[in-house]
């Protein structure tokens, strides 16, 4: 499905990674692993769109994503380092204007369903600013169970901040869409327990001197 | 694709519901401006009736500017821009959206205002009807050029001194178009011309600028 071929990136005066070049199919979730500093984060952000690469390109389905932008921006969902939650609205306010937003059809039902699957529906009524930063996560996260027809996830740190019935949670919804057909991309510093097989990358060794 | 446009708008009004400062003091900052102006220049009647629709236009141009600071900001801050960005709708209507909801919260109560304030400066009604219908023409180009600004200098240090410099050039020939009108108005003449000239600018604007600021927000979130 998504294809990295020959990603160099350099971010200031330094090279983070050269002719990196990796496969993720359906099924499959790649784990990027690295010290700070890798380009863990940057190799996401190169893989979402977000960043262009200094040479390289990431395909999806053949296609360079640059060219069919749209398309794969609604197979895709990205859970980075920032929310891109509204302190101002409500939690379930927050997930109906993403969807509304993203042109995903999502009813009150579904938002209400979202937001049980990651166990804070007793909040979906408060303000996201009087929140936890856990449970802002949490409603971040909510987008993965309501975003279903999204082929691939490309996670940003997804456990930071998480309590361990929160890693659970989103263990449990990482497993059903890669057994459902989908791929995961992610980071994370925590000693990860995978609920399906991964593939590793390790950046450190991908390191130009 | 027009649902995710207006989604976009419903998401702006519905945050600005929540933050009304926001909207009002950038009506409060227009208010202040307008009545600053017979402070300076004295009371004299026919002085102020003459420079009422310059006055009213600038202070319009000021609150705009000042309106823009918060247009993409908050959304970049918070990451709301990112997730805009890989949403699968073109960004360009994301953006004419948030465009649509800024003219709604500035324009559209500014050429409200104005009325007010033609008739404080005891203006004629013909050339009041004109000065309404001016700015109600040329504030959405306002909103298009200054977003076109607000995008290219989003993250940057001292940003919001920046988009001053950048935007307010780019705002004379609305300004003089929009006074113009006024002027032959006041003079008795058809203001009809100046007027479609002001609505021709905001119709180009509409359909070049989100393009222009789609490509500047990239830039920007690199």
């Amino acid at each position: 499905m998504l294809e990295a071929v020959e990603l160099q990136c350099e971010r200031g005066h330094r090279r983070l990674f050269d002719r990196l070049s990796f496969r993720v199919d359906a099924r499959q979730c790649l784990h990027i692993a690295g010290d700070n500093g890798a380009g863990k984060t940057s190799l996401l952000r190169i893989l979402c769109g977000l960043l262009s690469p200094s040479s390289g390109e990431v395909r999806w389905h053949g296609r360079p994503i640059g060219r069919v932008r749209d398309e794969y921006g609604a197979d895709l969902m990205y859970v980075g380092h920032l929310s891109g939650v509204k302190d101002d609205l409500t939690a379930a306010e927050n997930l109906r204007v993403w969807a509304a937003m993203a042109a995903l059809g999502a009813g009150a039902q579904d938002v209400a369903q979202a937001l049980r699957v990651l166990a804070i529906e007793r909040f979906a009524q408060w303000p996201a600013g009087q929140l936890s930063q856990g449970q802002k996560r949490r409603i971040g996260l909510a987008r993965l169970a309501l975003a279903g027809q999204a082929r691939i996830w490309i996670l940003d740190e997804p456990f930071n901040a998480l309590d361990p019935r929160g890693v659970a949670i989103l263990n449990q919804l990482i497993e059903r869409h890669v057994n459902g057909g989908g791929a995961v991309v992610l980071t994370t510093h925590q000693a990860w327990e995978a609920p399906v097989p991964v593939v590793k990358l390790d950046l450190n060794a991908q390191a130009a001197p | 694709m027009i649902r995710a446009l207006l989604a976009v708008v419903n998401r702006d009004l519905l945050l600005a519901r929540r933050q009304r400062g926001d909207v009002v003091n950038v009506l409060l900052f227009f208010i202040i401006v307008i009545t600053m102006f017979p402070l300076g220049v004295g009371p004299d009647k026919d002085t102020l009736r003459l420079i009422a629709p310059g006055i009213v236009w600038v202070a319009a141009l000021l609150a705009a500017i000042l309106s823009l600071g918060r247009l993409f900001a908050l959304d970049y801050a918070d990451g709301t821009l990112e997730q805009i960005m890989l949403s699968g709708q073109p960004l360009s209507l994301a953006v004419l959206g948030k465009i649509t909801a800024h003219w709604l919260m500035t324009g559209a109560p500014i050429t409200v205002l104005s009325a007010a304030a033609a008739i404080v400066f005891d203006m004629a009604p013909g050339p009041t009807a004109t000065l309404v219908a001016s700015l109600l023409l040329g504030t959405p180009s306002l909103s298009l050029v200054g977003a076109v600004g607000a995008a290219l200098t989003l993250g940057l240090r001292g940003a919001g001194v920046l988009v001053t410099l950048l935007v307010l050039p780019l705002y004379v020939p609305v300004l003089i178009f929009g006074a113009l009108a006024v002027d032959r108005s006041v003079g008795g003449l058809s203001a009809a011309p100046w007027l479609m000239v002001l609505g021709a600018l905001s119709l180009g604007a509409a359909a070049l600028a989100p393009w222009a600021i789609g490509a500047a927000l990239r830039v920007s979130v690199e």
